[in-house]
């Protein structure tokens, strides 16, 4: 259950954590509107409201109120398929769109909305595929909407990479969709340039006895905020949810988690981990789990842990944990964030460690477990490299 | 000859928004062959002599010097005073989650040691002297002092005294909270190094027992901050019969 702190909250930051046993979920009463695939069903945000309280809506070039509009080419999606796979762009009417999820906020509402061609992609059933499926959602620099389908039949076992680069202010909406049984590894990585803004909701359909991997990458961008949901359609669903941020001076990183134990006998992780360093570099990771009255033999754990490098970062994490049968296997939460220590530093340094090698051991060390959960070689290979960067600008 | 030489050191420390001021004036000379015994009671000091020398930031150098070999120490950063031969066992070693203890051995040894350990020989070293201090082998794979018991810190300090094999070493109560078995394993690891006549020790101590398994060449009583009596072994039994109360009840030092 929550977890008492390793270290001392640094200053500004916070983290609370609560589990409600309600007969009604707040999870749900909390949003300032049910969830639509009509933007006009969402009032425009004034950013007091729970679901904004953390973003600062001035830097969401006009995707919450209207203003964005979408020009020109805003990013360029290529998507790299093994044989087997179906590959599709389609139009705003293709009946598989919109079924994992709808959307919560008016961003993704707005991204519903405004979008003109999806793309979908098919794994036929009982097809393993070997190769990941590689999608490259390449910013041009415009505003853009989007919309993602990647849909697994029964039986069918897929990795995919979405791999968003460079600039672009673009709001979207994926879904997964998992037959039963099937197996999906979803590798997305944000490495956006610096000035890029990125607010997507994630749905993932868990089938019967279905497995679905997350893995969330934030890097880049000046503003990236994400909504990964998790929904069963049916008994023996796992799900496990994994995400490193590396929040840098003047970056917001938000992570907003949703986890919906909607049948019964299902699974489902969260660990994420952020390490923050310089002025204004702010994270936000809120993770809700609902475990509903029908969902008896639910097991559910869900972590966020930060790592604050320097003065000046700012953490919000929120675990929420809401619980309608006691008829469960387990369910806890933990949340901390903790300085960097400088007696590890003087540990490390006494046995003649230089400062900065000393950092990146106890970075890489804070991220390793998981690193390896990634299962993608030449993004793990990435991901690592990149720290390192982030580490040498840090130091320089 | 490696010589560590400390004149006139003064340290203060930053405490409840105060000045105080720990070590009043240390004058030491520790040479490589040697073992310097420093004993003392609880508050004299040692243990700051000990983080000063190593560099801890807590700590701030108002006055005299310090010098390896005629190196100014003071003007090192902590790891460079590493890499130039100073070693601090410490005394409560600080937990490195995510970091392995085979990984942080050869990250520590590369930069000491300037290049990387060839890794067919270094396995082995590790391996046979962690069968010396009777550590299991998958202790190199658990996170540096995570979950460790006191023995297994203690243990785990003299490792890397072994494997790195400074000039100078300070032991830092290095057998406090230990049982009689651990401080036995703990003190062959320490004399393996001595056997050597590489190094220079500086054993800092609250208890005369660990200089039973360890013997020093010379004695030396800390109180209020410096000092108080040089001797040889003897004045180790002298304190053994009687105590530190001579010192602290304004006998000397006064």
């Amino acid at each position: 259950m929550a977890e008492a702190q390793n270290s001392p909250t640094p200053v500004g930051s916070t983290t609370a954590g609560q589990i409600a046993v309600a007969a009604e979920s707040t999870v749900a009463t909390r949003m300032s509107a049910p969830p639509s695939f009509d933007v006009a069903d969402f009032p425009v945000p004034h950013g007091r409201e729970e679901e904004w309280r953390f973003t600062p809506l001035e830097r969401l070039r006009g995707l919450h109120d209207g203003t964005a509009v979408a020009a020109g080419q805003g990013v360029k999606v290529v998507v790299e398929a093994p044989e087997g796979v179906t590959v599709e762009t389609v139009g705003r009417d293709d009946a598989r769109l919109g079924k994992a999820g709808t959307p919560v906020d008016r961003v993704a509402a707005q991204a519903y909305s405004a979008f003109e061609q999806a793309s979908v992609v098919t794994v036929p059933k009982e097809t393993q595929l070997t190769e990941p499926i590689r999608i490259a959602v390449h910013g041009e620099g415009g505003a853009a909407f989007g919309h993602q389908v990647v849909e697994l039949g029964a039986f069918a076992e897929a990795v995919v990479v979405i791999d968003h680069t460079g600039d672009a202010v673009l709001a979207a909406n994926i879904d997964y969709v998992l037959g039963d049984g099937a197996k999906l590894t979803v590798v997305s990585v944000q490495d956006w340039d610096d000035r890029a803004v990125h607010v997507a909701q994630h749905n993932a359909l868990v089938g019967r006895d279905a497995s679905f991997k997350s893995v969330v990458v934030t890097f880049g961008g000046d503003l990236v905020r994400l909504h990964p949901r998790v929904t069963y359609a049916g008994p023996g669903g796992e799900a496990e949810l994994y995400g490193l941020y590396f929040t840098d001076a003047g970056q917001h990183q938000e992570h907003r988690l949703f986890v919906d134990h909607s049948a019964p006998h299902c699974k489902s992780n969260v660990a994420y981990k952020g390490a923050l360093q310089g002025e204004d570099a702010h994270a936000v990771w809120i993770g809700d789990v609902l475990i509903e009255a029908r969902a008896e033999g639910t097991d559910t754990y869900e972590m966020n842990r930060n790592l604050v490098l320097t003065d000046g970062a700012r953490v919000d994490s929120v675990p929420n944990l809401e619980i309608e049968t006691g008829e469960i296997v387990g369910a806890g939460h933990a949340s901390a964030t903790g300085r960097f220590d400088d007696e590890q530093l003087f540990y490390l340094m006494a046995r003649g460690i230089p400062e900065n090698e000393a950092r990146r051991l106890v970075v890489r060390g804070f991220f390793a477990e998981l690193v390896q959960q990634i299962g993608v070689q030449d993004i793990e290979e990435r991901l690592l490299t990149k720290i390192e960067q982030e580490l040498e600008a840090s130091v320089a | 000859m490696a010589t560590l030489e400390i004149r006139d050191l003064h340290v203060t420390v930053e405490a409840d928004n105060a000045t105080k001021e720990i070590l009043k004036g240390v004058d030491l000379t520790v040479k490589q062959g040697e073992t310097h015994a420093i004993m003392g009671p609880n508050g004299s000091g040692k243990s700051t002599l000990a983080y000063s020398l190593a560099g801890h930031p807590k700590y701030t150098v108002t006055g005299g010097t310090v010098t390896l070999d005629g190196e100014d120490v003071l003007a090192m950063s902590v790891d460079e005073r590493a890499r130039a031969g100073l070693f601090l066992a410490m005394q409560y070693p600080v937990e490195v989650p995510g970091v392995s203890v085979s990984n942080f051995l050869r990250t520590s040894a590369t930069a000491v040691r300037g290049e990387a350990p060839k890794l067919r020989t270094w396995v082995k070293e590790v391996k046979e002297t962690m069968e010396r201090l009777h550590m299991d082998p998958s202790f190199a794979e658990r996170n540096v002092n995570e979950g460790f018991s006191g023995g297994e810190k203690k243990r785990h300090e003299i490792l890397q005294l072994e494997l790195l094999k400074p000039k100078i070493a300070i032991l830092d109560e290095t057998d406090s909270g230990l049982d009689v078995d651990a401080l036995r394993i703990v003190s062959e690891g320490v004399n393996r190094v001595r056997e050597t006549g590489q190094v220079g020790t500086l054993l800092i101590t609250h208890y005369t027992r660990i200089l039973r398994y360890i013997k020093p060449d010379h004695v030396h009583v800390f109180a209020d901050g410096r000092v108080v009596e040089s001797g040889g072994p003897e004045l180790a039994d002298k304190l053994e019969n009687e105590g530190y109360e001579a010192y602290v009840k304004g006998g000397v030092s006064a």
